[in-house]
């Protein structure tokens, strides 16, 4: 009997997103794309002896035409679509009705899609003609090596020695770090990827909060592990095994508020790295209720430094939200040796739709007060700036940087890396791409050899990039160009956002 | 300070938090066992940085002793050690805690054992509020809080694991506890109550139960480690009628999203 589209709980009322084209002059009834596909849309039909699909099941993420034999299929957006309506798109109606029939919070994955202003199109990088000359990275010394942590406002010099306790810092050799990814959200296969990239590329990667796996646990100088509301995997081992101990307060994602891990994704080895009894919700409730303030956030930048024995720099992460330079200022003063930013199109395992597309600012915006705010109160140089949430390519990663960061968290592109497409069902634990998953059968979809090739040929294609960038603007190391926003000029930008910018007007 | 052997006493008084707390880590790296921390006034994070300055056992069988009134975060992390405060204590005893013992003669502060993954934090008097906020247990570690008093409001909130023990001995007869919201968003672990709670103090989601023999065999045996620790009657204690509170589900927000 082949499974009718009901038995898997299609509603009537909701017009299917994707529509699969099969060819069947090119199908050969492999059954490759029923294999792949972990959301049931193809079946075998016995009795014509024809492979058949679900639409209304396709998340569109790809999987099947990639991997189709013969190139028999492509999944294109359904033609039969709502009613074209400048107010009321396809997705606000087909939401509606989800939520008419549910009554539940409509839930996504990956980052905001909408079409707010990636202000990173609006900023062009200058370069160098005439009054000062080019570098050529191939020829010449190219410093992109940065050190993340704070420094001292002084140091003290006594009889040709120093006398001053220096602040611990990481030296990253790339000002690119891969982004909390949590063994929950992810899967396995991935975190030894990043953590393996993160080595070989001198760089780091980070546990997200869903524990440190014993596994990763040789990683741990170039692993940043989270402390976050919900405390998952967090021990006196835990702290001292990694190089850098990250304050999770949001999520460019999420903002405000908290998440959880549906107890199905809690299998026996997420359950013993976040430990937590297997098959049960991990729950990270939205504040951390040790604090509620600046001076709260200072009792725990503290009691990890004590816990660290001082070795270790303590980040705090902020979702960018409207306040954000002020709270930011509070962090530095918290203690904090590395504030981390996360911006309003960060990618996130699970988060409801509403808040991933409405709640927070653009990383630009954010990135840019921030360190306008930190300069003008001369603290500045107590903390390192990592700067992430939509950073795509090479040149948004120059253009972070003359806006005031010291490097860049990367999440989304390094998946994309792997092999994902963005079909946004990282929640629902079927990732076709073996990401999002705990599905033994699909994880392995992951090769982590492969994935860690890929992972570090993005890096250091991206560093060559920002090495010619770097050059054609005569400069020769990236600490020159942080804050050098001399080096951008806005496009198709209001003066209000010119200004909050910190840059000139492409012209100007 | 001076160290004899096994034992070690410092003079708290003046030293910052760091300062204590480096001379503590001293002492036990030197082979202290016992330490009496005297005039401590406000120090922080005490018995938080011990990591590696001592052998599993060697930690498991350090005591430190604390007179005066330690300041938050005490015995945060806490792996192994024994922490005994004649006084009271402030906010985040036994913070994210996961072995060891924290034994207050006197009252606890707010998020008392927030996140303690194991561990006994016994409390002579009542506690601030939050007490047990999201504690969780794992395998053979299961979180115990005994309160020999009452506590302030969201007692076990978020509770995912791990037991809390309500005395209310100071009490007068018929004399309800004072907190509300009790165990809001608990989804597991279990709270015992001694005496009566308000009409709706309880947080959303919590189921109230008798108890059963193995329930009363629990709670006897930390009534009486607490009798003992503080002179107290086992006995009589137990003697009074105790409720269950209980998640009434483990999927607390399953129906919550549509996809
Ligand atoms: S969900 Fe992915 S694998 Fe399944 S039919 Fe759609 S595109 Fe193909
Ligand atoms: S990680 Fe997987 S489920 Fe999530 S967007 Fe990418 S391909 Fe889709």
């Amino acid at each position: 009997m082949p499974r009718k589209a009901s038995d898997f709980g299609i509603r009537s009322n909701r017009l299917p997103e994707y529509a699969v084209d099969r060819d069947y002059e090119l199908c050969i009834g492999c059954g490759v794309c029923i294999r792949q596909c972990s959301f049931d849309v193809h079946y075998l039909d016995e009795d014509h002896d024809t492979v058949r699909s679900r639409s209304e099941l396709c998340v569109g993420c790809h999987r099947c035409s990639a991997l189709c034999p013969t190139r028999a299929l492509a999944i294109k957006p359904n033609p039969a679509q709502y009613r074209a309506h400048g107010s009321w798109s396809g997705e606000h109606v087909k939401d509606i009705n989800l939520q008419a029939e549910t009554g539940g919070v409509v839930l996504t994955g990956s980052g905001n899609d909408k079409r707010a202003p990636v202000y990173w199109d609006n900023l062009l990088i200058n370069a160098s003609q005439v009054t000062n000359p080019s570098i050529d990275p191939l020829r010449e010394p190219m410093e992109l090596r940065t050190h993340l942590g704070a420094r001292l406002d002084a140091v003290n010099i006594q009889a040709g020695s120093l006398d001053s306790r220096l602040p611990p810092t990481i030296p990253i050799s790339t000002p690119i770090v891969f982004s909390a990814l949590s063994y929950g959200a992810v899967s396995f296969q991935v975190q030894l990827a990043l953590a393996q990239a993160a080595q070989e590329l001198g760089t780091l990667w980070n546990t997200g909060e869903g524990g440190f796996h014993p596994r990763l646990r040789e990683y741990g100088s170039n692993t940043i592990v989270q402390v976050a509301s919900g405390r998952f995997g967090v021990d006196l081992d835990y702290l001292n095994s990694a190089r850098m101990v990250e304050i999770k307060i949001g999520q460019g994602a999420k903002p405000g508020i908290g998440g959880h891990l549906a107890g199905e994704k809690v299998s026996k080895d997420v359950s013993a790295t976040r430990m937590i009894p297997e098959g049960t919700d991990a729950i990270s409730p939205a504040p951390q209720h040790d604090i509620y303030s600046i001076e709260d956030l200072r009792m725990l930048v503290f009691a990890l430094k004590e816990a660290t024995n001082y070795k270790v720099p303590v980040s705090v992460k902020i979702a960018a939200v409207h306040n954000a330079p002020a709270i930011a200022s509070g962090m530095v003063r918290a203690g904090a040796d590395v504030i981390a930013i996360d911006g309003f199109r960060g990618g996130t395992g699970a988060a409801p739709k509403v808040i991933r597309d409405n709640v927070g600012l653009p990383i630009e915006f954010a990135l840019a007060a921030v360190d306008q705010r930190l300069r003008d109160e001369g603290i500045r140089n107590r903390v390192s700036i990592i700067a992430g949430g939509g950073v795509r390519n090479a040149a948004d990663v120059v253009k972070a940087i003359a806006l005031g960061a010291d490097a860049v968290y990367v999440g989304t592109a390094a998946l994309i890396a792997i092999g994902c497409t963005l079909c946004q069902k990282c929640y629902s634990g079927k990732c076709n791409w073996g990401i999002a998953t705990q599905d033994p059968y699909l994880a392995k979809r992951v090769n982590p050899d492969i994935a860690r090739r890929r992972l570090v040929n993005l890096v250091k294609g991206w560093s060559h990039e920002i090495k010619e960038m770097l050059g054609g603007m005569g400069i020769n190391a990236i600490e020159s160009l942080r804050s050098n926003r001399s080096q951008l000029r806005g496009i198709g930008l209001t003066a209000e956002e010119l200004s909050i910018l910190g840059v000139k007007p492409a012209g100007g | 300070m001076c160290t004899t052997g096994l034992f070690a006493e410092i003079d708290a008084l003046g030293l910052s938090y760091s300062e204590l707390n480096q001379r503590v880590r001293i002492a036990v790296e030197s082979g202290a066992r016992r330490l009496v921390l005297r005039n401590v006034a406000g120090q922080r994070y005490i018995g938080t940085n011990l990591y590696g300055c001592a052998d599993r056992q060697g930690l498991s069988g350090l005591l430190l002793e604390i007179h005066g009134t330690p300041g938050n975060d005490l015995g945060a992390f806490l792996d192994g050690p024994t922490i005994v405060v004649y006084g009271n204590a402030m906010d985040g005893t036994g913070n994210t805690m996961t072995s060891g013992r924290i034994v207050i003669h006197g009252r606890a502060g707010d998020i008392t054992g927030l996140s303690a993954r194991g561990g006994e934090i016994f409390v002579r008097d009542s506690v601030g509020y939050r007490t047990g906020v999201h504690m969780k247990q794992y395998q053979g570690n299961r979180p115990v809080i005994v309160i020999g008093g009452t506590s302030q409001d969201f007692l076990g909130e978020y509770m995912a694991g791990g037991i809390i023990i309500l005395l209310g001995l100071h009490l007068k007869a018929n004399e309800p506890h004072a907190c509300n919201r009790l165990c809001s968003g608990m989804h597991g672990g279990a709270v015992f109550v001694r005496g009566t709670l308000r009409h709706g103090s309880l947080g959303h989601g919590v189921s109230v139960q008798p108890l059963n023999a193995d329930d009363r065999q629990l709670v006897a045996v930390y009534v009486s480690r607490y009798a003992e620790l503080f002179g107290a009657d086992a006995d009589s204690i137990m003697n009074a009628s105790f409720t269950k509170l209980v998640p009434a589900t483990g999927r607390p927000y399953k129906q919550l999203y549509a996809y």
